[in-house]
């Protein structure tokens, strides 16, 4: 029953793009993990749509530690604070997000390849 | 009558083939191979019979009801060493099925005693279904995607050779597929002239096969019947996804980049 209900708000929200392009706050229903290409083998992992209760840079500092990887939190006009990694981690913080309990698995969206 | 004939027959096996008082002492060795043996020494004792009686024409009336007498005999012997021995009766069984009945396809559970099992009828069913009627067999037909052929251009770049073709598969307008790849692979890219798509940065083959499935299961997919026969439209700034096949609709989420982190080189720009 809880599941239904999460799940509703979440299939589509016609109203979220609008209300998000308003108020420049973060689309609500998902927290989207995605990874980029750099120069060469390198690439890195940005993790955007988290709320803003949670500390970004806290959360970053943990990761950081976590993965053994650099990063940074880049702030974004219209999507709010995003982190950055380096490297691929899109599994490592889902994992990591989701252990934490700041988020449930379904509310994560890995994109990419 | 019958009983007549019955202890005749039995006089005439117990002088062939010691058959009945032998066979419980040896069923406790594992002599599966002795039985078999015996068993077609009872064919053969069998069938001598029936040749012998056919040279006396005199008695063709009574000859076919005493060959029908030693088949039972047997079957009787068989019956009560399958409830005894499983295996033992097998082998009885399938040394009897062997050349006697069947010629055309044979079942699975054809010439044992044992029932059948609830896939095998199925199977049965299917078979028939395809012989007769094969549009309604269920083989679903299948739109099967080629594998994207991918090329790579210089080092930096990566050429999806048949993109065109998987639009055409899909159904779908390259624009839309081009954006959610691009989005989704968080790079840049175009179509060039021979209609290929080519990508910034390196990519795999199974990197866009991963893409395009996620691609076909947002925008292609009904969700109610799984058919690939659907149709986007767009409808007052939404994207719909209509079903051809069942007549359901749903809407799909419009397609975002992002967060698009800068890379490259950093005096450029902002
Ligand atoms: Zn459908």
């Amino acid at each position: 029953m809880s599941d239904l209900d999460t799940q509703i708000p979440s299939t589509f929200d016609p109203f979220a793009e609008a209300s998000a392009d308003n108020a420049g706050a973060v689309s609500k229903e998902y927290v989207h993990i995605r990874v980029q290409q750099r120069n060469g083998r390198k690439s890195l992992t940005t993790v955007q749509g988290l709320k803003k209760e949670y500390s970004k840079t806290k959360i970053l500092k943990d990761l950081k530690k976590e993965f053994c990887c650099n990063g940074t939190v880049v702030e974004d006009p219209e999507l709010g604070q995003v982190i950055q990694l380096q490297g691929d981690q899109r599994k490592n913080v889902s994992t990591f997000l989701v252990q934490a309990g700041i988020l449930k698995k379904e509310q994560i969206k890995i994109h990419g390849f | 009558m019958a009983s007549d004939n019955a202890t005749d027959l039995k006089d005439e096996i117990s002088e062939l083939a010691p058959f009945d008082p032998t066979k419980k002492k040896k069923k406790k060795k594992p002599v599966a191979q002795d039985h078999v043996e015996e068993v077609e020494k009872l064919v053969e004792t069998t069938e001598n019979l029936s040749v012998e009686d056919a040279g006396e024409s005199v008695f063709s009336g009574m000859k076919k009801k005493k060959k029908k007498q030693v088949e039972l005999d047997i079957e009787e012997n068989e019956e009560g060493d399958a409830g005894e021995d499983n295996d033992d009766g097998k082998l009885g069984e399938d040394e009897q099925g062997e050349g006697i009945i069947f010629g055309g396809e044979q079942l699975p559970w054809e010439g044992t005693d044992r029932d059948y099992k609830y896939e095998e009828l199925l199977d049965r069913v299917f078979n028939t279904l395809r012989e007769n009627n094969p549009l309604l067999a269920g083989d679903r037909r299948r739109t099967v995607m080629r594998p994207p052929q991918v090329l790579r251009e210089g080092t930096k770049k990566t050429v999806f050779a048949n993109f065109m073709d998987s639009c055409k598969t899909m159904h779908r307008q390259p624009e839309h597929v081009m954006t959610f790849l691009l989005a989704e692979m968080g790079t840049t890219g175009s179509l060039d002239g021979q209609q290929r798509l080519v990508v910034k940065g390196r990519f795999a083959p199974k990197n866009f096969e991963g893409i395009l499935k996620r691609y076909i299961n947002e925008y292609v997919i009904c969700n109610g019947c799984k058919s690939a026969d659907t149709i986007l439209s767009k409808e007052n700034r939404l994207f719909f996804l209509r079903c051809e096949q069942c007549g359901s609709s749903r809407s799909v989420a419009p397609i975002k980049a992002g967060f698009v982190a800068r890379v490259g080189r950093r005096k450029a720009g902002v």
